[in-house]
């Protein structure tokens, strides 16, 4: 049995929170439609992000290994001095996405370059080949980064969402609506009770009444007859 | 609309790559040095920091902090020697806080 809320077992009482259960159990049921389809978008987009994350994770180790051979066949300093400074650079368009009012990241990117300059900030005479590669490798899973880093944080603020809603729903379930019928059920029967007890009471009353005046009735006709004798 | 920039954390042979691209790359090494690089790009106009797994790991704490707010993204990549999958790990423990039970990864 839940436990009941300390209020005092009034009619005002009652029908305030008769209209609060009403409330709860609407809103109960809107949370728990919210979380419904919240699961179901997350689990879409997991999906999607765990497919992206492999294919990331392979090209990116791939592209990495490529770049740290380029760097055992380099001396260090060249290597620094080749990328110092790059001839592109990248900009991030950040917008909005509304998903069961979370509100998640969309990223859009442009990159910065100079169509005249060679992506590759440095002569090849004094590189490799295997840097031009290696880079190249790693330009190409730039935008598969991005869109993951979009997917995951979306992921990650619905969880954050949906964790939360479920601790809602079943709160509202658990506690706050049984407690709540508890006590409207407490507060019926103590009014009834109290109902009960006036009725009796009256009855009582009303006995009582009636027997005193039978006695005042019966005194009366006592003293008519000692009178007439 | 603002502009934002991309960030790399992570060690030197791993973030050097993405320099070339035009990523900002910040190495860091010791706990207290990721945080702080960590919380400095935050507060700055980076929306996603990409950080190799290894550095990730020294940094939950941090990373953690900022996994429900809806920006910076900071997302896991692999370093020069491949993948640990901590990353993976980080997709799993979501699908275990919004689902209860893990359902994706049970097959593996």
């Amino acid at each position: 049995m839940a436990q009941m809320l300390s209020v005092s077992p009034t009619r005002m009482e009652l029908s305030r929170l008769k209209a609060r259960v009403k409330v709860a159990r609407r809103g109960h049921k809107l949370l728990k439609d919210k979380r419904d389809e919240m699961v179901r978008q997350f689990l879409e987009l997991v999906r999607e992000n765990k497919e992206l994350r492999e294919t990331v994770e392979e090209k990116i180790t791939a592209a990495l290994r490529s770049f740290v051979l380029t760097r055992a066949v380099t001396p260090e300093e060249m290597l620094e001095e080749a990328i110092m400074v790059p001839t592109r650079s990248v900009e991030l368009e950040v917008g909005k996405k509304n998903i069961m009012s979370v509100y998640c990241p969309v990223i859009s990117y442009r990159e910065v370059f100079d169509e005249e300059v060679s992506p590759y900030p440095y002569s090849f005479a004094s590189t490799s080949e295997q840097l031009d590669g290696a880079i190249q490798n790693l330009s190409v899973v730039l935008p598969a980064m991005l869109e993951l880093a979009e997917k995951e944080k979306s992921c990650q603020l619905l969880a954050d969402e949906i964790e939360k809603t479920r601790r809602r729903v079943n709160a509202l379930e658990y506690v706050m609506i049984p407690q709540m019928v508890e006590t409207i059920r407490y507060i019926t029967m103590k009014l009834d009770e109290d109902e009960r007890g006036s009725r009796i009471r009256l009855m009582k009353v009303k006995d009582m009444i009636a027997e005193r005046e039978r006695l005042e009735q019966w005194a009366a006709n006592h003293k008519d007859q000692q009178g007439t004798q | 609309m603002a502009m934002y920039k991309i960030a790399v954390v992570g060690e030197r042979d791993a973030i050097l790559g993405f320099k070339s691209l035009g990523l900002d790359v910040f190495a860091a090494y010791g706990e207290e040095e990721i945080s702080r690089t960590l919380n400095t790009l935050a507060r700055s106009d980076y929306a996603v920091i990409f950080i190799t797994e290894k550095t990730a790991m020294k940094a939950q704490e941090t990373i953690d902090k900022y996994t429900s707010k809806p920006f910076p993204a900071i997302i896991l990549i692999p370093g020069a020697d491949g993948s640990t999958g901590v990353g993976m790990m980080a997709v799993k423990a979501s699908v275990e806080k919004a689902i209860g039970t893990d359902i994706l990864f049970k097959d593996e």
